[in-house]
């Protein structure tokens, strides 16, 4: 079965070889390039320039709502606020540890807001900014970083998978998710983001190969920050494009400027459509950049010249989507200071519910093993119980 | 009561599943319009179509990732491994999120389904087609190890995986497959979480698990002949694992030896070992002792009659259970 994306991109066509020159066994010979409609465009797709002037309009790519693009500027805004903070908690101890997705905003939250509320979204460790901008409570999306557990919201309430830290091993979960919301008759779509260094895992290949074979409803969004913690894209892949894997699963794929908010948005908006509408999975790369290095525990300086990092300041994508609107005028300095007393008000409440540890009960460690536990957890939790009395009577002596 | 096979009974267990439920889908390599190279999901596409019962790619990571990604969505997955060794590359997904996904989001997410993997040797076949991988799920908190030995309960194991709220790896002996027996099926046998006494006796435990179930009884038979009368347990769940069970015996007979075809270093029969020694101490007249694969590769099919566990090599180790009460002369310094 040949997927038909909305908007097919011409190519030539080629002759068709005589019949009996074919191969027994061999694929139909199809009247056009089959890969016409999979691979993606030469160029990045780009809707604003750098500096938040617009680009000629794009029929297959239409811009989004005025009204979308107000909200995505300020659930960025926030977002970037919201990143910046947990950074700082790291440094009060408050945090293990966090990766920052600074200068990805736009991938983040255009991310989340492409899908619907009721759609699956499978994360990463660094997305805790879609997270926080799909509207799960921040204090609950930092729980794996903080430490008292690891998933702290639930995911089958929030439709949003635990944050995944083993690689692209979440490719594969959406594939099974989405065809089975399929099967089941529901519409649901499945967002998966992955980063540039994942693409390189087998899950990845073997996650966008069972989503097109099933023909399931998923976006799998790369968001290609040119960086697997120090090792760089080149060392990942010599394809041209990430986006040039999805051909060879029979998925279209499209690379779009990762630090064009609107352009982001349109694109996923049209990979969300394509998916919802029964055509199958589609794979869309994002070239943004982490401004950030790879965790606070991490050294950037190691593996990167600091003219690259200020070259991508030039490029960031709050600034360029707030030129953006307030040339269309659809945001002054009054909104633009209400969003970022928002943004404060967002940070400033997060600090003041993270200052105290949380309270850890080493007895839940038997919780959720099982459905129920098994003769041997019990025993074990009878055992740490009675360790446990025994430290509180010891310290009541002292 | 009928004759039948142990794959007819699972392949029994499976339909009557699809039947009850029509959440269980069933798929793997081959399990649609093959039936699955051992034939156990023979039938199953023809009877309930190609949504319940399909062939995947040849990818098996990617198996048990659209299983969980299935579970999520709350159908019940029953996958085939094919065979065991081929099951590795599954292993991420099954240590990372099935094993854990309950107990990483608080009981809020959880993945039941089977994870069916054909194991152990004694079949002639050629490498990575014989090896024994219980230890590694049994070595996965969060997973159901279960193992078959009969008919009866190659059938009610695999009906209670299935309606299992947990993840379940499920262990099928392979050289048990057309080994028939009797069996009125449905049948309903022990749960998971019990072992079950196959052959009452006084004098000895052998305590055994799937393939080397046979091995057991054949071997107690044997060791009427040398004036034993040895007491069989066979294990069938590995994890949830039924210390009582196993304890009451080797209380009472005051002597153990645990088989396992599996390599011996640091596998199930090490832990059982162990959990008796603990238990059982002041009641043991001789140390607990193993019988088990050598650890070595699985060797090629000419030499594997050497490595498998044999009756001979059992009733050696049971001669050695110290029964004119002095220590066994291997472990003495010279």
């Amino acid at each position: 079965m040949t997927t038909t994306p909305q908007a097919v991109r011409r190519a030539s066509p080629r002759p068709r070889p005589p019949a009996d020159e074919r191969l027994p066994g061999a694929t139909p010979a199809p009247a056009a390039d089959p890969s016409a409609g999979l691979l993606p465009a030469a160029e990045p797709v780009r809707l604003l320039d750098p500096t938040g002037t617009p680009l000629p309009a794009r029929e297959d790519y239409p811009e989004p709502p005025v009204e979308a693009l107000r909200e995505l500027y300020r659930r960025m805004v926030i977002g970037r606020r919201f990143d910046t903070q947990a950074t700082a908690l790291t440094k009060q101890g408050k945090l293990a540890v966090y990766p920052s997705s600074r200068g990805q905003e736009a991938c983040q939250v255009g991310g989340v807001l492409a899908v619907r509320d009721d759609d699956w979204v499978f994360p990463t460790y660094r997305e805790s900014m879609a997270l926080t901008a799909r509207g799960i409570d921040p204090v609950e999306v930092l729980t794996l970083l903080r430490g008292d557990w690891h998933c702290g919201y639930d995911p089958a309430q929030r439709r949003t998978a635990p944050q995944c830290t083993p690689l692209a091993t979440q490719c594969v979960h959406a594939a099974g998710l989405a065809y089975g919301e399929a099967y089941q008759g529901r519409d649901t779509v499945a967002l998966a983001f992955i980063g540039d260094g994942a693409t390189s895992e087998g899950d990845f290949h073997e996650g966008v190969n069972f989503a097109a074979v099933f023909k399931a409803p998923v976006v799998y969004f790369v968001q290609n920050n040119k960086y697997a913690i120090s090792v760089p894209l080149s060392r990942q892949t010599a394809a041209p494009s990430l986006a040039y894997k999805g051909v060879g699963y029979g998925v279209p794929s499209e690379q779009v400027d990762g630090n064009d908010p609107v352009a982001v948005l349109a694109v996923l908006n049209r990979a969300v459509a394509h998916a919802r509408a029964g055509h199958g999975p589609f794979l869309v790369e994002a070239h943004t950049y982490r401004m950030e290095a790879h965790t606070n525990a991490d050294d950037a300086t190691r593996y990167r010249d600091a003219d690259e990092v200020e070259a991508w300041r030039d490029r960031d994508p709050v600034a360029r989507l707030e030129t953006y609107l307030r040339a269309r005028g659809v945001l002054d300095d009054a909104a633009v200071a209400a969003i970022a007393e928002e943004a404060e008000a967002y940070a400033a409440d997060l600090r003041e519910r993270m200052h105290d540890k949380p309270a850890v009960d080493p007895l839940s460690l038997f919780d959720h093993v099982y459905a129920e536990p098994t003769p041997q957890l019990v025993e074990q939790r009878e055992q740490v119980r009675a360790e446990l009395a025994a430290d509180s009577d010891s310290e009541g002596e002292r | 009561m009928a004759i039948t096979t142990m794959a007819k009974a699972l392949n029994a267990a499976l339909a009557d599943a699809m039947l009850d439920d029509d959440r269980v889908l069933v798929f793997g390599e081959d399990v649609g319009q093959l039936g699955g190279v051992f034939r156990i999901t023979d039938g199953l596409q023809a009877r309930f179509g190609d949504k319940r019962c399909f062939d995947t790619p040849l990818a098996e990571a990617g198996i048990v990732g659209f299983a969980v990604g299935l579970a999520m969505s709350g159908l019940k997955p029953v996958v085939e491994m094919q065979f065991d060794a081929f099951g590795y590359p599954a292993f991420e997904q099954i240590a990372s999120h099935v094993a854990k996904l309950r107990n990483r989001t608080r009981g809020a997410l959880s993945v039941p389904m089977v994870i069916r993997v054909p194991y152990a040797g004694g079949i002639g076949g050629v490498e990575h087609h014989c090896d024994s991988s219980e230890a590694y799920y049994a070595h996965t908190p969060g997973l159901k190890v279960v193992t078959p030995a009969t008919v009866e309960d190659a059938y009610s194991l695999l009906r209670e995986a299935i309606d299992d709220p947990d993840p379940v790896v499920f262990m099928e002996p392979k050289k048990l497959y057309f080994a028939s027996g009797e069996a009125e099926l449905p049948a309903r046998t022990a749960p998971f979480g019990k072992a079950v006494v196959r052959r009452a006796g006084t004098d000895a435990t052998l305590v055994a698990y799937g393939p080397a179930v046979p091995v057991a009884m054949e071997a107690a038979e044997a060791a009427r002949e040398e004036g034993w009368d040895l007491e069989v347990v066979d294990v069938r769940s590995i994890v949830p694992f039924d210390d009582a069970t196993v304890t009451a015996s080797v209380r009472k007979t005051g002597r153990c030896v645990v088989i396992q075809e599996a390599q011996g270093f640091a596998g199930v029969g090490a832990e059982i070992a162990a959990r008796v020694q603990e238990r059982c101490f002041h009641a043991l007249h001789a140390p607990v002792l193993r019988v088990s694969g050598l650890d070595i590769p699985y060797p090629a099919p000419m030499l594997e009659h050497t490595h498998l566990p044999s009756v001979d090599r059992v009733l050696d180790t049971v001669a050695r259970l110290q029964w004119d009460d002095q220590p066994d002369s291997r472990w003495v310094a010279a």
